[in-house]
C-alpha cells in the first residue's frame, strides 16, 4: 500500500521560501500571483494491507517526525483506500 | 563541572564547546556519542552546533531520535543542566523539550556575523554573571534560526520570564519573533539559543562577552 503525505506550514507561519518564489513567478511575468505556501510531500510504501491500520500507522509517523506540528499540517492519501 | 558534550553525525561546533568548557571550568569535559543509551553524571550537558544528518527533514529533527536524546530528556527532567547552542537548540525544539521551532531565516541566506544581545534575563542558572538588560556581543552562523512559537506561548514565556536572551532590534538576523535569540524550559534547567557564546570566550576570538553562560552555569555547580 502506498501513502502521499503532504506537510504545509499552518497559517498565521512565516513561509519565506513561498516569498521568494511568489517573487520569482512575479518577475518571470506571471500577473496575478498571490501568496504561494511551499510544503513538502513524502511518499511511503507499507506492507500493511488494512487501510485503517495504515491510517493509523501514518498518523503516528506524521505526529512523531515526518511533520513538527509546531508549524506544520499533515494530510494522508492512501492509495486504494 | 562535569561537562559532557553530545555528538551526532554532522556536529562540527562540539570542538569549539569542548575547548571552551575545559577552558573555563577546567575540568576536561567528555564528548558522548549519540547512538549512546546513557550519560555520565555530569553537571552540565551540551548540545553543540552543526548540521546533524544533513538537516534532513527538518533542522534537528533526525538527530531528536537519536538514542541518546531519551537520556538527555530524562537527565533534563531530574533537573541536570541542559544547553544547547544553534543546532542543539533546533534539536531541543524538536524534541519538545524547548517550546516553539527554528524556521528558515526570513531572508532566506545563511547569516555568519556578530550581533548583540540583550540579556532579557539574569535570574537564571546560564546567565546570573551578566546584568539584566546588559548588551552583548555574540556570533551567529546558521539558515534556520528564524523563531517561531504561537502568541499563547510566547506570552508564556516572556510571564514565567523564560526568553535568555534578545536580539538587539537592529541586529536580530534572521527575524525571529519578538526578537527572539534564546529560551528556557519551565523549570529554567535548559537553556537553547542559535548565538554561540563558545566562540566569544578570549581575546584571541574579539572578545569574552560568551564567558558569561559558562560562568554562570559553573558558579552553580560551586
Amino acid at each position: 500500500m502506498k501513502a502521499r503525505i503532504k506537510i504545509t506550514l499552518k497559517t498565521g507561519v512565516l513561509d519565506p521560501q513561498g516569498k521568494a518564489i511568489s517573487h520569482a513567478l512575479d518577475q518571470l511575468g506571471f500577473d496575478g500571483i498571490g501568496d504561494v505556501r511551499q510544503g513538502k510531500y513524502i511518499e511511503v510504501d507499507l506492507a500493511e494491507t488494512d487501510p485503517t491500520k495504515a491510517r493509523a500507522a501514518l498518523e503516528d509517523m506524521c505526529e512523531r517526525v515526518l511533520a513538527n506540528t509546531v508549524i506544520e499540517n499533515y494530510a494522508i492519501e492512501l492509495d486504494g483506500a | 563541572m562535569k561537562s559532557a558534550v553530545i555528538v551526532f553525525p554532522g556536529s562540527n561546533r562540539e570542538r569549539d564547546m569542548l575547548y571552551a568548557l575545559e577552558h573555563i571550568s577546567g575540568h576536561k569535559p567528555i564528548a558522548v556519542w549519540h547512538q549512546e543509551t546513557s550519560l555520565p553524571d555530569v553537571d552540565l550537558i551540551v548540545l553543540p552546533g552543526g548540521f546533524s544528518y544533513g538537516d534532513y527533514l527538518r533542522t534537528g529533527a533526525i538527530a531528536g531520535l537519536s538514542p541518546i536524546m531519551k537520556a538527555v530528556k530524562e537527565k533534563a527532567a531530574k533537573g541536570v543542566r541542559v544547553l544547547g547552542v544553534c543546532n542543539g537548540f533546533q534539536i531541543l525544539t524538536e524534541t519538545g523539550i524547548l517550546p516553539g521551532a527554528l524556521l528558515r531565516n526570513a531572508h532566506l541566506k545563511f547569516v555568519c556575523k556578530q550581533v548583540r544581545l540583550e540579556v532579557a534575563t539574569n535570574a537564571s542558572v546560564f546567565t546570573s554573571r551578566y546584568t539584566q538588560g546588559q548588551v552583548i556581543d555574540c556570533p551567529v552562523a546558521h539558515h534556520d534560526g528564524n523563531y517561531f512559537a504561537d502568541e499563547d506561548t510566547l506570552n508564556r514565556l516572556e510571564g514565567e520570564d523564560r526568553v535568555a536572551f534578545r536580539y538587539t532590534p537592529e541586529t536580530n538576523p534572521n527575524g525571529s519573533i519578538r526578537n527572539i535569540a534564546g529560551v528556557m524550559n519551565d523549570q529554567k534547567n535548559v537553556l537553547g539559543m542559535m548565538p554561540h557564546p563558545e566562540n566569544l570566550i578570549e581575546p584571541a576570538q574579539g572578545g569574552t562577552d560568551g564567558r558569561g553562560i559558562f560562568e554562570s552555569a559553573l558558579e552553580w555547580v560551586a
